[in-house]
């Protein structure tokens, strides 16, 4: 190991890498957010308030709802939007808090992986829903 | 080496008279001695102060008249070197620049300072932190002029409205009240970090300068402005009242929109 004064002007950090990742995660979580402003809060106003709000949810209505490829496309962009918005919101709290790189690494990895999963069991219910899965 | 930690005598002898007006402050600093302290500790001083007093003066009245061994950087003690940051009740400030009449508690009631060094760089003795690691991300964005081709006959002219352009960013001292006031630089030492950014801000907007694309690649990075969560710690701690927070979105813009 070299002494840190052998060379004390010598720049430590690794060259810039010239990839627009961070830059892109930035703009994203912006751009979802607000998407995610409109999605969520119409999904909220639809399902809590309007017709008599969570009383009048049930099997039939979710699957009237689902019927409807709009409503389909709206829980679907919802899910990936809200999933990815908030995996990468964690992505950058562990980030900053993990002290070590094998910490982070597994960090970072466990949610990728519970990303993956639910994004994935999420999509794959909105598409092969079956409203006659009582018969 | 002789030193005694149980009275450590001032440096300058007896102590001076109370002038009239004074009142008594509780001086509580976070003291470490590398030499004999496993963890840092609080030490408390009782001295007499007046209210047109500044922070640094009463640690000159310890170091001088109470405890010698107190270690402290200052220099011109006039808010114009930068070398007196600490975190002062709490939030960053040059000691040389806090006033004790702001800090002194509403009627009667005892005043206690508490006075630790700035966070996020190691500690060397009490007060004194190191600064390399500052200093490096400060070098790493290259701020200095980087222009290419030949060098002109004459003075290389710039106008006014570009000269105003990065003004505010030039003021910087380099005393690191932001760096050290950033929650992201707290647990993540890699992140260039506030004062880093400012002085890459002012050559990137420099009209004479030709290696904003340089500077910017290196912000663009991993460690670099998109890291910044604009919780304005460091705009608040700016002794020089720089606009830190802006200066970092203006260079986000610059990259996000490819246009300086």
């Amino acid at each position: 190991m070299s002494l840190a004064l052998d060379k004390p002007r010598q720049p430590r950090r690794p060259a810039a890498r010239r990839s627009n990742g961070e830059l892109y995660s930035w703009l994203f979580m912006r751009l979802s957010g607000l998407l995610l402003v409109i999605l969520v809060l119409g999904h909220l106003f639809i399902m809590n308030i309007l017709d008599g709000g969570i009383h009048r949810i049930n099997f039939g209505f979710v699957a009237g709802r689902w019927a409807s490829p709009f409503w389909q496309f709206w829980d679907l962009a919802m899910l990936w939007l809200a999933q990815i918005h908030g995996g990468n919101g964690v992505r950058t709290i562990i980030n900053d808090y993990a002290r070590k790189d094998t910490t982070r690494f597994w960090l970072k990895m466990l949610l990728y992986v519970s990303m993956v999963l639910i994004v994935s069991l999420g999509t794959f219910v909105i598409f092969t829903f079956d409203p006659n899965i009582s018969n | 080496m002789t030193a005694t930690t149980e009275t450590a005598a001032g440096s300058r002898g007896a102590q001076p008279p109370v002038p009239d007006g004074a009142v008594t402050v509780t001086v509580k600093i976070r003291r470490f001695n590398p030499e004999f302290d496993d963890e840092p500790r609080w030490d408390s001083f009782d001295i007499p102060a007046l209210p047109s007093d500044r922070v640094l003066n009463l640690l000159h009245y310890i170091k001088w008249y109470v405890d010698g061994t107190l270690t402290f950087r200052r220099s011109c003690a006039h808010g114009i070197c930068g070398s007196d940051a600490m975190r002062i009740n709490g939030v960053n400030r040059l000691a040389c620049k806090v006033l004790l009449k702001d800090l002194l508690q509403k009627g009667d009631k005892q005043t206690t300072i508490t006075i630790e060094p700035i966070k996020g760089l190691p500690v060397n003795k009490d007060l004194l932190v190191d600064m390399e690691p500052f200093f490096e991300a400060f070098r790493a964005v290259k701020p200095y002029l980087v222009t290419y081709g030949n060098e002109p006959t004459r003075e290389r002219i710039q106008s006014v409205a570009d000269r105003e352009r990065f003004d505010d960013t030039t003021k910087c001292i380099l005393c690191a009240c932001c760096t050290t006031s950033c929650p992201v630089y707290w647990t993540e030492g890699s992140y260039f970090g506030p004062a880093a950014i400012v002085n890459a801000h002012r050559f990137i907007f420099d009209s004479r300068d030709e290696g904003a694309e340089e500077r910017l690649d290196i912000l663009n990075d991993v460690d670099g402005v998109w890291r910044c969560r604009t919780t304005f710690n460091c705009t608040d701690a700016c002794p020089r009242g720089i606009q830190v927070t802006k200066a970092i979105q203006e260079v986000k813009r610059a990259l996000l929109f490819k246009r300086v």
